[in-house]
């Protein structure tokens, strides 16, 4: 029998009984709808993921004032304003970063003609576009030009720029921050949310120095809020990591036994960990998916031993007829393959049909994947091989005389 | 009548000049339960040649049935030699002994034995599909014969919607699709009424005399055996007659 009349008799065998099949395979379809689905559900939330980390900039870290505990007693963030225009300087000298900028941010509530909109304004030099990697949409960044005149000049982020002009343009418009006006020269290219959810685009950025003059004030003279700093390279992160902390503990004169009063963190390690989270919650839904597969393939190879005990005349009529033994074992073994393998097909249209749901019906973005689809395939035929082949060893092994007599 | 009577086939006799169809030779088989051995048969001794026509006779529980399971290589003999058109049987892997019930035996059974999900053209393309003929050719081949037995209208019914005596037909066809040396019938009238029955014996009786084919017939039913012309019969094990159906009191 050659491979096509072995999978025509399959068929036949399963159009017998088409109820049996049909609840057999719901088996491996719920297993590989879900193996799938799961997948595709772990797979984007990764994705989500990765795009937030991309839009953190590569090896970046952030310097941050104020110790995590001072004496027992914690400190939020920016509680001491410790970090100034000088240490920042001094950090740009060290070879381990490329770049490094120094911020200062404060919420404020802005106008444009008869519109207002809360947003965070950063006061930044061009380095901290650099390193975000950030481009304008549209007009253009302020430089070193507009950093030393003090200039009223803003770039401002999409959802500033929807908030507050709609479709019009907004180039060469004039918004007010604290009653002071300021010439808007750039709008920024959309970046998405951050790993914390917080929205990138809801910011309005200026040079730093007109920030520190005129729209945050601070007591201690040529204070900034917080540093952004790039390594020069992914090796060098540690390094920098270590050399910023010597630098700034010789700068701050701190002894041996005090604490640092500043915090160094290391966004890339951030990131590792989400996307170890994401890896953890990936194989924590294949692993749900994958018990249901089993259970699957557990029904298989029940209903296949029904069917052969049922089928044991048939059998004896087939080697009677000259069915090799190698013949019986393979039309069973093809019975429980087709099963699986339908079951995975449909399984499969089924993860497809979810995936398009979850995407039109919640926030997240499903896409199933073609090695996804492969790897559930290939899996179900797996299952089929292997709790089929029991049963089919058994259909192979009966004695031609004794399954002729069984009634 | 003598075996040599069908002998107007020159085929015939040149087999039966390599040898006999069929030679048993002390075939015994016991069953065993734990230590405890059954005797069925106990050293039957019997040749066949090419184009006899026999009937194998007994009680039940007369070692016919087992005789008849060795002979179609469905099971093998505790001891003995059995060689069937040439091949010693017992030195058969489960492999050969498959091939030879595939290509030398055509078995007709009692109960019919047709799968009943397969059209009838199907059933009987079966053996030839394990003989290794492809699904067209194994199709047309026997929906040949199931026209020259005279059942070309129904190739594509299932068994349940013919007849008995019809289905005996077609397990008859399946018997022959793959050109057997030997035809072995197991009690091929037990579920037929009398017409149908005597149908069918004529159809051995046809297929023997007309194309030389071999037929042996396993029954406990005088009537039916009558038709063979050669009888072989068994009594707890032994063979008490064999010899011309004419000669034999049935």
């Amino acid at each position: 029998m050659n491979f096509w009349q072995v999978c025509l008799e399959a068929f036949r065998a399963m159009s017998m009984n088409r109820l049996r099949a049909g609840l057999t395979m719901l088996g491996i379809i719920i297993g590989v709808g879900a193996v799938v689905l799961m997948l595709a559900i772990g797979e984007s939330v990764r994705e989500d993921i990765n795009r937030r980390i991309d839009t953190m900039g590569s090896n970046v870290m952030v310097i941050l004032p104020g110790s995590s505990t001072s004496n027992g007693v914690r400190a939020g963030r920016g509680a001491a304003q410790t970090l100034t225009l000088s240490d920042s300087a001094a950090l740009a000298q060290l070879p381990v970063f490329s770049k490094v900028a120094p911020i200062v941010q404060q919420p404020f509530q802005v106008a444009s003609g008869a519109n207002n909109w809360n947003a965070t304004v950063y006061g930044v030099g061009q380095e901290y576009f650099d390193i975000k990697d950030w481009s304008t949409d549209k007009g253009s960044l302020f430089g070193d030009v507009e950093m030393r005149s003090v200039s009223r000049v803003a770039v401002v982020g999409s959802t500033v720029a929807a908030n507050l002009f709609g479709e019009s343009d907004p180039i060469g418009q004039t918004i007010r921050i604290r009653s002071r006006p300021f010439e808007i020269i750039g709008v920024l290219a959309t970046k998405g949310s951050d790993l914390g959810g917080g929205d990138q685009d809801d910011a309005i950025f200026i040079p730093l120095s007109t920030a520190r003059q005129q729209l945050i004030r601070s007591w201690t003279p040529g204070s900034i809020q917080y540093i952004l700093a790039q390594a020069a390279s992914a090796e060098q992160v540690q390094d920098a990591v270590y050399d910023s902390t010597e630098l700034l503990r010789t700068r701050h004169r701190i002894r041996e036994e005090q604490e640092d009063d500043f915090t160094v963190r290391d966004l890339a390690s951030i990131a590792e960990a989400a996307q170890g989270i994401a890896t953890a919650l990936t194989l924590l839904l294949g692993a749900i998916g994958s018990i249901s597969l089993l259970v699957g393939g557990i029904g298989i190879m029940n209903i296949m031993l029904v069917s052969v005990t049922e089928r044991t005349r048939e059998i004896g009529i087939r080697m009677a007829l000259g069915a090799k033994r190698r013949d019986v074992l393979l039309q069973f073994l093809t019975e429980a393959i087709v099963i699986c393998v339908c079951g995975g097909a449909i399984g499969v249209l089924i993860a497809y049909l979810g995936s398009v749901a979850i995407s039109k019906f919640s926030p997240m973005e499903v896409g199933i994947s073609t090695s996804g689809i492969i790897i559930a395939f290939s899996f179900s035929a797996l299952i089929g091989i292997f709790f089929g082949f029991y049963p089919a060893k058994r259909a192979a092994g009966l004695k031609p005389v004794e399954a002729l007599r069984y009634e | 009548m003598s075996p040599e009577t069908s002998a107007p086939y020159p085929k015939l006799a040149e087999k039966n000049a390599r040898g006999p169809l069929i030679a048993l030779t002390d075939i015994r088989k016991s069953y065993f339960n734990g230590d405890l051995e059954t005797p069925v048969l106990h050293g039957v001794n019997v040749t066949i040649k090419h184009g006899e026509f026999v009937a194998i006779m007994g009680q039940s529980g007369s070692g016919k049935s087992t005789l008849m399971n060795i002979l179609g290589c469905l099971d093998t003999p505790t001891t003995g030699s059995y060689i069937l058109d040439g091949r010693e049987v017992e030195k058969l892997s489960d492999n050969e002994l498959a091939q030879v019930r595939n290509e030398t035996i055509g078995f007709v059974f009692q109960g019919f034995n047709l799968l009943k999900r397969m059209p009838l053209v199907d059933n009987v393309a079966l053996p030839l599909l394990y003989a290794g003929v492809s699904m067209a050719e194994a199709r047309k081949r026997a929906a040949l014969k199931l026209t020259q037995t005279g059942l070309g209208d129904f190739l594509k019914r299932l068994p349940n919607q013919i007849s008995g005596g019809q289905q005996q037909r077609v397990a008859i066809s399946r018997a022959l699709v793959c050109e057997p040396a030997l035809i072995l019938a197991d009690e091929p009238t037990g579920n037929l009424d009398t017409t149908t029955s005597v149908e069918i014996m004529n159809l051995f009786t046809r297929l023997n005399e007309e194309q030389g084919m071999s037929i042996l017939i396993v029954t406990h039913e005088p009537d039916v055996a009558k038709y063979a012309k050669r009888l072989v019969r068994l009594k707890d094990g032994y063979v008490t007659y064999d010899g011309p159906m004419a000669d034999a009191h049935l």
